[in-house]
């Protein structure tokens, strides 16, 4: 059975139909999705999720869809690491890191959308799936479609990292590259939905849409034995993300899932690209778009759609935000696969960033839970990493020049090099 | 009609003045044009305004594809034959 009640405005809590509609008719506040807690409880508990499939879905109770999933069965469950490396080189007790890095099918949190997404795109009937994206949104979106048949349009900035549009063609959508940045392709995107008879994941499905991003934080909690950190760390860019890790912890907090142990959560954007971080910072409700300009692309966006939102979420829980510049990202990057083999892109590299300038600041204590939310995989944007690393002499295949080259890389990284004899 | 500009309507605010796409609005500025539209059609007016002078938040407005909050928000200047996009606001990410 499905839990679903109506979709109801986030402001004046008007009701609508579940139907594709995005936004209110009385105030264009957005439309969120309404469920029936009190008949969920004592029928959904730890138990029933557990007895649910390895997959997002074993969280469907707590999703929009009517019937069965359409989409994305073997997407989200990815691992929870407990980061021990890291934090010790941190200085802190207890760090998580939840890497979507290693979603399926197409490595970024955004397969958890989509999942949703294309799933109420076929119960609604839709033919031809799209959305407006800074790379990871196309990748899942054109991925999906092609596993689930629909016919994909998606519509993108023209300087996008190679990696995610190669990456992206491969699955098959059309692909309408569109001169500008993110904030650009999406008002045209609202255009387009308003004139294409399409579904727009993020624009007129996007309240279905937003709530695959819950199982993100029902994962966390779930894998870290059924509690919640005390400090989650999420990157910021249209917003969708963080809230709904927010909404994730206070369902399971509602249905008994979980204990209520105050968890606070922080937003993390990059230096060229901060208008929440900055109305944080100055203590504003509202904040002032930006042009962005940073390396972390698929976080680049200044007029983000949920941004009232994070902004109050974060206020709410006692949070904070911070940014990180463009080295400090890189840096993150490089901390993060030397310490864990993880290899994220940079918008990972910003919440590590970010989590540890909370945590060298003071406003994250070093003796509580933290996770830190990890989205996206570096192999899609090897370029940014250009000359992060020195680069490795060619040898001939001699045992004479491997041990000489085995003698300099000890003297030059003594702390990198393997024992030099067996 | 002389120094008019086009005023493009988002689906959601057509029913709101007579079901157009778009309408040719004069006025020198952003805040004269909304005005002018405001006293044509006072339900469009209210899904539009928070307040007398404030646009609600879930709004945007462009200016030849520009958010006129990287100009002069409702000040910003208008000539003849620019376009005003009003889009919701809530969308991607």
């Amino acid at each position: 059975m499905s839990y679903v009640k109506s979709l109801q405005c986030k402001e004046c809590h008007s009701e609508y139909e579940l139907k594709p509609l995005t936004v209110c008719d009385n105030d264009f506040g957005p439309l969120e999705v309404a469920y029936d807690y009190e008949a969920m409880k004592g029928k959904v508990t730890r138990a029933s999720i557990e007895a649910g499939p390895r997959s997002l879905w074993r969280y469907k109770d707590l999703l929009p869809i009517v019937g069965e999933p359409k989409a994305g069965l073997n997407s989200g469950f990815t691992p929870l690491i407990k980061a021990d490396r890291l934090a010790a080189e941190l200085g802190v007790k207890e760090l998580y890191i939840k890497d979507d890095s290693a979603n399926y099918p197409s490595y970024s949190y955004k397969d958890r959308v989509v999942s949703v997404a294309l799933t109420k795109a076929i119960e609604f009937d839709f033919d031809t799936v799209g959305c407006a994206s800074t790379g990871n949104l196309a990748h899942s979106v054109a991925a999906h479609a092609a596993a689930a048949g629909l016919r994909a349009c998606v519509m993108i900035p023209h300087d996008l990292e190679e990696g995610k549009i190669v990456a992206t063609l491969c699955f098959g959508p059309r692909m309408f590259k569109i001169k500008g940045n993110y904030d650009d392709v999406n008002r045209l995107c609202s255009q387009i939905a308003d004139k294409y008879n399409w579904a727009i994941v993020n624009v007129n499905l996007r309240p279905y849409y937003t709530e695959g991003a819950k199982t993100h934080g029902f994962e966390i909690a779930e894998q870290m034995g059924w509690e919640l950190p005390k400090h989650t760390v999420s990157p910021v860019a249209g917003g969708t993300i963080l809230p709904k890790i927010w909404k994730a912890y206070q369902e399971f907090i509602t249905l008994g899932i979980v204990d209520d142990n105050k968890p606070k959560i922080y937003g993390a954007q990059a230096d060229g690209c901060n208008p929440v971080v900055t109305a944080l910072r100055e203590g504003q409700e509202l904040f002032h778009p930006q042009k962005p300009n940073t390396i972390a692309k698929s976080i680049a966006i200044g007029n983000p759609a949920d941004g009232y939102y994070v902004i109050k979420v974060i206020k709410e829980s006692g949070g904070f935000g911070e940014s990180a510049s463009d080295q400090e990202i890189l840096d993150a990057v490089k901390l993060l696969g030397r310490t864990q083999g993880i290899f994220t892109e940079p918008a990972g590299g910003t919440t590590l960033a970010c989590a540890i300038k909370l945590i060298e600041s003071g406003r994250i204590p070093r003796d509580e839970s933290i996770c830190v939310c990890i989205t996206g995989n570096g192999l899609k944007t090897v370029e940014v990493m250009e000359g992060q690393f020195a680069a490795n002499p060619t040898i001939n295949a001699k045992m004479s020049e491997f041990d000489e080259l085995v003698k300099q890389m000890e003297e030059n990284h003594p702390s990198q090099s393997p024992a030099t004899t067996a | 009609m002389a120094d008019t500009v086009i005023v493009r309507i988002p689906t959601a605010l057509r029913p709101q003045v007579g079901d157009q796409e778009s309408l040719d609005v004069a006025g020198a500025t952003v805040g004269d044009v909304l005005s002018s539209l405001n006293g044509d059609y006072p339900e469009f007016g209210k899904r539009l305004y928070k307040s007398e002078n404030e646009i609600n938040r879930f709004i945007n407005i462009y200016v030849n594809d520009e958010d006129i909050r990287f100009m002069e928000n409702l000040q910003t200047p208008l000539k003849a034959g620019d376009e005003v996009s009003i889009v919701p606001a809530i969308a991607g990410g």
